[in-house]
């Protein structure tokens, strides 16, 4: 054995243990961690205030029973706690995160300290507006860029997230339709079997009727079927088309399908999800588009955060701009920026306001700093790159997996899981790419791929990632033809095995209970 | 261009494996017409990080921030301290740049968090369970509102005078857009108890607000009771959640569903978001409620663990039939609210709470004592409405001279009122007797 002059061994020896069970539960660097409330008491806290008087209060009375019971814990407790949490988590600052349809890009840290200078983040939205003319500024500028990048005339900025831009697009529709006497007559949209969920629930959301459209062989709109669909036009409110499309296709008859939407007398919504594969090269207003949110957290790198906050700000066309909802800036020409809060005056025909206050400014501040870090070069290369990554993954892995469409593709690579053997599934396929050090991709999405696997690589992946990623994909893919039975099992390898979802939606646990008295009594 | 790691080689070698001449290739599907010749004309091109810097520093010093100086807005946000601890958890990259946790083998953090932020919530508003969070206050509250419908099979929606206009406008558009019918009563300080008198055998539920838009706290039982006599449900409204530490919580009043902003526990001001809605409700609504859900379960060793749960409600798997067409929560934020939550513990919240309710006293007090000042609100915690002798924009702009900002015109809020000369103020922990001294003073002068 080697030893240094203390005695210490300085060279592993042999050893015959591959599993280890420990007293803690931790294993090395990755610690045992309970809830909050098998830690914490309702007497900690991890707060210093200041005492309180005990003035005479004038709270008539209106108090408070039964007290929360909630535990504190001093702060180093609270950072280990969290710290130990955040050890169980992918994220895209860790490794590869091809989530197909969520553009898991980098999020710059530049954007996370512009969104915390105190003239962003500690300003009230409803303080006056002459105290807070830069923020306007910077939601002008911005809306600026936005509408510019889409060649389309009006922004709607506050909508929360992207599904709530779609609604503040399917509201302008149906705004639109009142104002044309058609409210009551025009109920159907048609929205092609490949969309996200979110848009036949947001087209129901609006009273709207949903009707869907097939896509044909090349994973793009059935042209006839919706011809077929529009031989009765007088009942048609419009189309929710996403494009690129789910499938990571350019929707090639676009124009064609916004002329025939717009001579039925619908409108077309176009959701924008996958606007980083065009950002910078196409412009969706040269295209027909009536109204298409942007996803900020996908194209402009705001950070997904574990599931949001988004942004969803929405333009809108010249015929669905005057229905825009209440607030949105305005410049003056004194140069002075203000707010136009109510339904009145020149947002008399709005259909109102879909939520308290202004929209996610803190998303608009990082937003802002990463398109102006690429500026209009740099965003056209975004969209390249993606697309660019997105086809090398599937020129490199074609001939394992099973492509759904021939041809290019866009921003994501989409493969079926027609090569695997029998037993074999796509979601097998995901949990091995976790012991590979992989976020799996995008799993049975879009529904009209059969075990679809979505992998979209965004544009800030190098080459020598991608691959890292195909050398293990393809390996898992091979395995997967041959039956390998042990991918059933994976992961092996990550903090948790499979979970069981079925027994946690049979018998709902939403929140922790203290134990019954006698099981502590027992323990 | 930094954020870019491919190389013009790194670029070409791609293109020569997949068999491409140019990118221009992937684009053939592109029409002609929409083809643009090169970059999109009329913006700027890349610039460096310090110059990205300098361009948004200048613009975030043209607004006032809430600390620089005597601060008293509210309505709806508000300003409080927030530990740096809390800052530093939700800025972990493995919180900050993860997505939905779809894979829960490697997202046990993001999980675990929000089912502690469940537990948190549905103890805070004294409800059965609550959900892993909505975009912010206004928005849950529509949800709610529709929710009641599809729960009572009934159409009618009646909103307090007393609601937040913006929830109020919110709840109205969402409604109206799915046939369903809203009343809104008078708006009134004190009116939240009208509600109980308002509900009918028609009415899917009632939405009464405490703290109200006015401050006002109102034990709201007897709207309740009523409403639950005619098969209606109650929805309960807040949008300070720090109340809930010593005022009346939801669940106390029999409130069956509680809906509210979480941003006082945790996240900042923000010009108005990201923010964070609380959604809440008894046992047997569970199925009916929109958002993400967060249950326990066991892994394949037994081991327990977290996953997103009762997704059959959701549009991804019900699309067109789901109970809300939301996909994203507000994650990140909830995290904050629960690393703040967590560091206060009952006895932090109750603290504050007081701290809060008793800087507000002493402002309404202080505010009171200034000739031709009435305080309008009878009952608060930590937010008021008072009449002025004068026009409150003239009084707000001079208070805004004296460095001041002095809350909140109520004609802003309630357009068409008559409400010209009613300030809405808020009082926080951060409010010091300077500030109150300087606000009374400056008013005094103005009056």
């Amino acid at each position: 054995m080697t030893m240094n002059t203390q005695g210490r061994p300085t060279a592993p020896t042999s050893s015959s243990v591959s599993d280890i069970e420990t007293v803690s539960g931790s294993r090395g660097l990755l610690q045992a961690e309970g809830l909050i409330f098998e830690i914490g008491t309702a007497e900690t806290t991890g707060v210093d205030l200041p005492a309180p008087k005990n003035r005479t209060g004038r709270l008539g009375g209106v108090a408070r029973k039964v007290a929360t019971g909630l535990p504190g814990l001093s702060e180093p407790e609270m950072v280990r706690h969290y710290m130990r949490l955040s050890q169980r988590n992918y994220a895209i600052d860790l490794g590869f995160f091809p989530l197909g349809s969520c553009t898991m890009k980098h999020n710059p840290r530049l954007n996370e300290k512009m969104a915390r200078l105190a003239g962003f983040g500690d300003i009230h939205p409803m303080q006056p507006q002459a105290t807070v003319q830069g923020a306007l500024e910077l939601i002008d500028e911005l809306a600026t860029w936005l509408k510019t990048l889409t060649n389309m005339p009006f922004v709607a900025m506050s909508p929360k997230a992207g599904a709530h831009g779609e609604l503040a697009g399917m509201l302008a529709i149906r705004q639109a339709l009142i104002a044309r006497g058609e409210g009551e007559t025009r109920k159907r949209v048609l929205v092609p079997a490949s969309a996200h969920g979110t848009n036949p629930a947001t087209a129901v959301q609006c009273g709207f009727i949903v009707d869907e459209i097939k896509a044909n062989a090349r994973g793009r709109v059935d042209m006839d079927m919706l011809r077929e669909k529009l031989k009765h036009t007088d009942d048609v409110a419009g189309i929710m088309l996403t494009n690129p499309n789910t499938c990571g296709l350019f929707e090639t008859d676009i124009k064609e399908i916004a002329d025939l939407i717009h001579a039925a007398g619908g409108y077309f919504y176009c959701d924008g999800a996958n606007f980083n594969a065009i950002v910078g090269r196409v412009r969706p207003g040269d295209l027909g588009v009536d109204a298409m949110h942007i996803n900020l957290h996908k194209t402009f790198s705001t950070p997904h955060g574990g599931g949001g906050p988004g942004s969803g700000p929405t333009v809108l066309s010249a015929a669905l701009a005057p229905y825009a909802p209440v607030p949105f800036v305005v410049k003056n020409g004194d140069g002075v920026f203000s707010l136009v809060e109510d339904v009145d005056g020149e947002a008399s025909e709005s259909f109102g306001r879909m939520v308290a206050f202004h929209g996610q400014m803190g998303m608009f501040v990082r937003a802002l700093a990463y398109i102006l870090s690429h500026g209009a070069d740099g965003l056209k290369q975004v969209a390249e790159d993606a697309v660019l990554n997105a086809n090398y993954i599937a020129a490199k892995l074609k001939h394992v997996m099973t492509p759904a469409f021939e041809g290019y593709c866009m921003h994501e690579a989409l493969f079926s899981d027609a090569f695997t053997a029998d037993g074999i599934e796509t979601l097998d396929i995901a949990k091995a790419l976790i012991d590979e050090g992989y976020h799996p991709m995008t799993m049975y999405f879009p529904l009209v791929v059969h075990g679809a696997m979505l992998i979209e690589p965004t544009e800030t992946e190098s080459k020598a990632t991608l691959d890292q990623f195909c050398a293990s994909l393809e390996s898992i893919a091979r395995r997967a033809a041959q039956g390998d039975e042990t991918l059933k099992g994976a992961p092996y390898l990550a903090p948790m095995r499979r979970l069981d979802e079925t027994r946690a939606a049979r018998k709902p646990v939403l929140k922790w209970t203290a134990p019954a008295a006698d099981t502590v009594a027992a323990e | 261009m930094r954020y870019l790691p491919l190389t013009d080689d790194d670029r070409k070698a791609m293109l020569d494996v997949i068999g491409a001449k140019s990118v221009d290739d992937f684009y053939a599907d592109v029409p002609e017409s929409a083809r643009l010749g090169g970059k999109v004309a009329g913006l700027p091109d890349h610039q460096g990080e310090l110059a990205v810097e300098r361009h948004l520093s200048k613009l975030a010093a043209k607004n006032r921030s809430a600390s620089s100086g005597p601060f008293f807005v509210g309505c709806g946000a508000y300003k409080h301290h927030i530990p740096a601890s809390v800052d530093m958890v939700i800025q972990r990259s493995e919180f900050l740049t993860t997505y939905t946790p779809y894979q829960p083998e490697i997202a046990q953090g993001t999980l675990q968090s929000l089912f502690e932020f469940q537990t948190q919530v549905a103890a805070l508003t004294a409800m059965d369970v609550a959900n892993a969070s909505m975009y912010d206050g206004s928005t849950a509250c529509a949800e709610a509102a529709v929710m009641a419908c599809r729960v009572t099979r009934r159409k009618k929606v009646v909103l307090s005078g007393g609601l937040h206009p913006h929830y109020a406008a919110a709840t109205k558009l969402l409604c109206e857009a799915q046939g369903l019918d809203v009343v809104h009563l008078a708006v009134a300080v004190d009116g939240e108890m009208a509600l109980a008198d308002a509900v009918d055998e028609e009415t899917a539920c009632v939405i009464g607000q405490s703290p109200n838009i006015f401050g006002t706290v109102t034990d709201m039982s007897g709207v309740a009771d009523a409403a639950h006599g005619k098969g209606a449900l109650f929805v309960s409204v807040f949008t300070e959640a720090v109340a809930l530490g010593l005022v009346t919580p939801p669940g106390e009043m029999g409130a069956d569903i509680a809906v509210g902003e979480g941003q006082s526990i945790g996240v900042p001001l923000g010009f108005g978001g990201p923010y964070v809605g609380l959604f809440a409700c008894t046992e047997k609504l569970v199925r009916q409620m929109p958002g993400r859900l967060c249950g326990e379960t066991v892994d394949a060793d037994g081991k327990r663990g977290f996953v997103l749960t009762l997704s059959t409600r959701e549009q991804h798997i019900r699309r067109d039939k789901a109970t809300s067409n939301i996909c994203t929560n507000s994650g990140l934020c909830a995290l904050a609210f629960t690393a703040h939550m967590t560091l206060l513990g009952d006895k932090g919240l109750r603290g504050l709470a007081l701290l809060n309710h008793e800087a507000a006293c002493d402002l309404a007090d202080a505010l009171e004592a200034v000739p031709g000042v009435e305080i309008l609100t009878p009952r608060f915690f930590n937010e008021f409405a008072f009449r002025t002798p004068m026009n409150a924009e003239a009084v707000l702009a001079m208070l805004d001279e004296a460095g001041i900002v002095g809350g909140v015109r109520a004609s802003r809020l309630f357009p068409g009122e008559h409400m010209g000369d009613v300030i809405v103020c808020a009082a926080t922990e951060c409010t010091t007797p300077e500030d109150i001294e300087a606000y009374a003073a400056a008013l005094k002068e103005i009056v």
